[in-house]
């Protein structure tokens, strides 16, 4: 455990105490990604128990786009990258570099966003719809649940970038960055199960 | 957050506060009517099963629809919008900065749109009793095809589009009050990890913080598969998907299965803050250190796992392969071990002590002794081969009374009764405080030990009106159904004894000291009510939480933050 600042907003203004020397905010990201996780875990494992028990959803998985799905997932690892360089630039202080290095993940993340639409709207004029079949409505679903959580990302980090633009409220830089890094991630889990196994 | 602690205005404190104490008792009003509701709820299907072919006072017919209704709502606000509220969010705000010496939480304002999103998610709920077609009426495990089909929530006009409005609220309300609980809880972990003062190690910590900690815990990581479950549940509700529709090609024993690998955990949720309460209340009140701190904390983790390897328990008769229910069945029963050593440590804390018996105290060993016959009657249902028989029956229901019930009524009963003094500045009475007391212990067991016999003569739980079942229309399971319901108008009767003495003495009792019961944990170094910033200085701990008695110091109190 690190030196205890113990002084109270109380007695003596404001001091941000932290007895396990890891910074609030982040420890809280880490416990909200814990609670997604759990979410991403439950629906990829009902999907996953879906799947050995009905091995006709394979036909179905054919016709995923794999291609789309994979430049999908190296525009998100680009973005990582991005993201890595704009908490670089937070801890140097450079608070504008930051914030036009948070600019390009959110374009890329637009880029994601406007991509995967092309191929909804294309899978739904071929009759994949999320009637088709479980399987479908579980393509759907995760797709769409990782989407809503693209666009939280974009929103939080361009909210950040505003800040950070001004030199101000730097740790947050990380903290969006945990976030961003978190629903990539997932996507890499995704990816596999719905594109790859066919 | 401001640095300056001016005293806030009334719009400040009541409406929109900041302050940890007035989020935590905002939390705690809004239970307690909650707990009215959904005590009325219960008030109205009792009646029906006492009295089948009589109308309900206040309310009139109770068909099958209504009847299912209010005990599907009856369960949902009990747990969710009753006990969560007010073991954890209510004490959780109110003790957690005032236990390990800090101003407030680490994130008040966070904390304060916690509170708002579960006051939506109750104002939803609420008014989901009043949309066409009625509340949600397929049970508070919401399990399909019922709920996921058209007929449970009636009016099947409204079908086109598939909207069925009392359902689709139930789990919107639910959700809601997930996301509140979840940035609850991850405030709370947060500031206990690290708003602690000088001194306040991990182990120093009052037991109710392991506990409602634990408990968040357990919360944030169970509830996931559940907020999937949920989202899929909607989506078959209101797009046509098949998720848990066989016809379509789904599987409705899954939404069991991410119902219960929440569910279970959350049984704990609710039921370890009470524990926390009563191991921080007993020694106070015994004079004597809480026995086996450590062993207990390491206990408790223990358990948090295992609550996450048990929960098809619940499904032993959902067609499950007998061989996933002898594993269930094995990990069920070692969970005894962990609630065996909690009791007994509550139990040897009380062994050897001077023990007064004051009104939180009394509430304390109670609610122990009480959870003894939950937890005992748990191992029956545990067991695959006897549950065959329980399963779904009235022996399950006074299982879970005597679980839930002391977890949720005696806890709160206990800690409110305990802290009052520290948290209104003023003493309830003691008089009305027994008596209330004694009348709930009578009218609690009064209820539910006939249930237990209803349901070893084999009442199935989901039946309004038993006169189409000879074997259960018998005199001999009528009296005893009228026993329950009888006894729960006195239960609810009672509880105006509290409310008068909970209001008044807020208003009017006598004023209490800093530290009226030579306690030693760091709240009872505030002063009575905490003001604003709740300390006059930075506070140093020195010692464990519990050190009564110790030999050779002058007082039989050496409190946490004096050397
Ligand atoms: C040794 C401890 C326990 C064991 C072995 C145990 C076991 C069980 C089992 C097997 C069932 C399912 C019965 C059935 O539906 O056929 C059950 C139901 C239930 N238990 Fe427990 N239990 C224990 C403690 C608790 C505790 C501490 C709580 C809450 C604080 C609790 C709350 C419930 C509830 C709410 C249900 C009924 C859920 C429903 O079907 O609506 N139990 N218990
Ligand atoms: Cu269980």
């Amino acid at each position: 455990m690190s030196a205890l600042t113990n002084d109270m907003r109380t007695a003596t203004g404001v001091i941000t105490r932290s007895n396990t020397g890891i910074p609030s905010s982040r420890l809280a990201m880490w416990f909200l990604l814990g609670g997604e996780v759990l979410i991403f875990g439950g629906l990829l494992v009902s999907y996953m128990m879906g799947r050995l028990a009905h091995p006709e959803w394979a036909e179905e998985a054919h016709h995923t786009a794999t291609t789309i799905g994979f430049i999908n997932a190296i525009i998100l690892l680009t973005s990582d990258l991005f993201v890595v360089m704009a908490h670089a630039d937070a801890q140097r202080k450079d608070g504008a570099s930051a914030a036009k290095n948070i600019m390009i993940t959110v374009a890329l993340g637009l880029a994601f966003l406007v991509i995967k639409g092309f191929e909804y709207s294309h899978e739904i004029s071929a009759g994949l719809t999320i009637h088709k079949s479980v399987f479908w409505a579980y393509y759907y679903l995760i797709t769409g649940i990782h989407g809503s959580h693209i666009v939280v990302g974009i929103i939080a980090l361009t909210l950040v970038a505003r800040t950070a633009k001004r030199g101000e409220q730097l740790q947050r830089v990380e903290t969006a960055g945990i976030y961003w890094h978190f629903v990539d991630m997932v996507w890499l889990i995704v990816f596999p199960l719905l594109y790859i196994a066919k | 957050m401001g640095s300056s602690h001016h005293e806030p205005t009334f719009t400040e404190k009541y409406i929109f506060p900041l302050d940890h104490k007035n989020i935590g008792l905002q939390y705690l009003l809004t239970a307690m009517f909650m707990a009215c509701v959904g005590g009325f709820l219960a008030y109205v299907f009792r009646m029906k099963l006492a009295w089948a072919d009589a109308p309900v006072p206040l309310v009139g017919d109770v068909d099958g629809g209504l009847y299912n209704s209010m005990v599907t709502m009856h369960g949902t606000v009990m747990i969710f919008w009753v006990a969560m509220p007010t073991l954890i969010a209510a004490f959780g705000n109110f003790l957690i900065p005032l236990m390990i010496g800090a101003d407030d939480m680490a994130f008040p304002r966070l904390n304060r749109l916690s509170y708002q999103i579960f006051l939506l998610s109750a104002i939803i709920l609420i008014a989901s009793f009043f949309v066409p077609g009625g509340s949600a009426s397929g049970a508070w495990t919401f399990y399909p095809p019922l709920n996921s089909s058209k007929i449970v929530d009636g009016v099947v006009e409204m079908h086109n589009g598939g909207v069925y409005w009392g359902g689709n609220l139930w789990i919107l309300a639910v959700a809601l009050e997930f996301a509140s609980f979840l940035l609850g809880g991850i405030n709370f972990m947060t500031t206990t990890l690290n708003l602690r003062t000088k001194g306040m190690g991990l182990f120093q910590m009052p037991m109710s913080l392991w506990m409602i900690n634990i408990a968040s815990l357990v919360f944030a990581l169970s509830v996931g598969p559940l907020v999937a479950g949920a989202i899929m549940m909607l989506s078959d509700r209101m797009v046509g998907t098949g998720f848990f529709n066989p016809e379509l090609g789904g599987d409705p024993v899954l939404f069991q299965h991410l119902f219960w690998f929440f569910g279970h955990p959350e049984v704990y949720v609710v039921l370890l803050p009470a524990l926390g309460f009563f191991a921080d209340i007993i020694p106070v009140f015994a004079r004597k250190p809480f026995f086996g701190y450590r062993i207990v904390v390491y206990f408790t983790l223990f358990l948090g796992a295992l609550s996450f390897i048990v929960w098809a328990h619940h499904q032993f008769q959902a067609g499950i392969d007998p061989r996933m229910a002898n594993y269930f069945t094995i990990t069920t029963i070692i969970i005894s071990i962990p609630f065996g050593v909690m009791l007994f440590a509550l139990i040897l804390s009380l062994y050897g002590g001077s023990i007064r018996f004051t009104v939180p105290m009394l509430w304390a060993i109670s609610g122990v002794a009480e959870f003894l016959v939950g937890g005992i009657t748990g191992i029956h249902l545990g067991t695959s081969a006897s549950d065959i028989y329980f399963h779904d029956n009235y022996f399950v229901v006074a299982h879970f009374h005597y679980t839930l019930f002391p977890a949720t009524f005696f806890g709160a009963f206990a800690a409110i009764t305990f802290w009052f003094p520290k948290w209104f500045g003023r003493h309830l009475n003691e008089g009305l405080g027994k008596l209330h007391w004694m009348l709930t212990v009578v009218f609690f067991n009064g209820i539910f030990i006939p249930l237990f016999i209803t349901g070893l003569n084999g009442q199935h739980r989901r039946i309004y009106d038993y006169k189409a079942w000879d074997e259960m229309n018998t005199p001999a399971q009528h009296n005893l159904n009228v026993i329950a319901t009888i006894c729960l108008l006195g239960l609810l009767a009672t509880q105006l004894v509290f409310l008068l003495n909970f209001f008044r003495s807020w208003a009017s009792g006598p004023k209490a000291t800093a530290n009226p019961y030579n306690a030693t944990t760091l709240e009872w170094a505030a002063a009575s009510p905490p003001p604003h910033g709740n300390f006059d200085k930075v506070l140093t701990v020195y010692r464990g939480p519990h050190e009564y008695s110790v030999p050779g110091a002058k007082e039989d109190f050496s409190p946490q933050w004096i050397q």
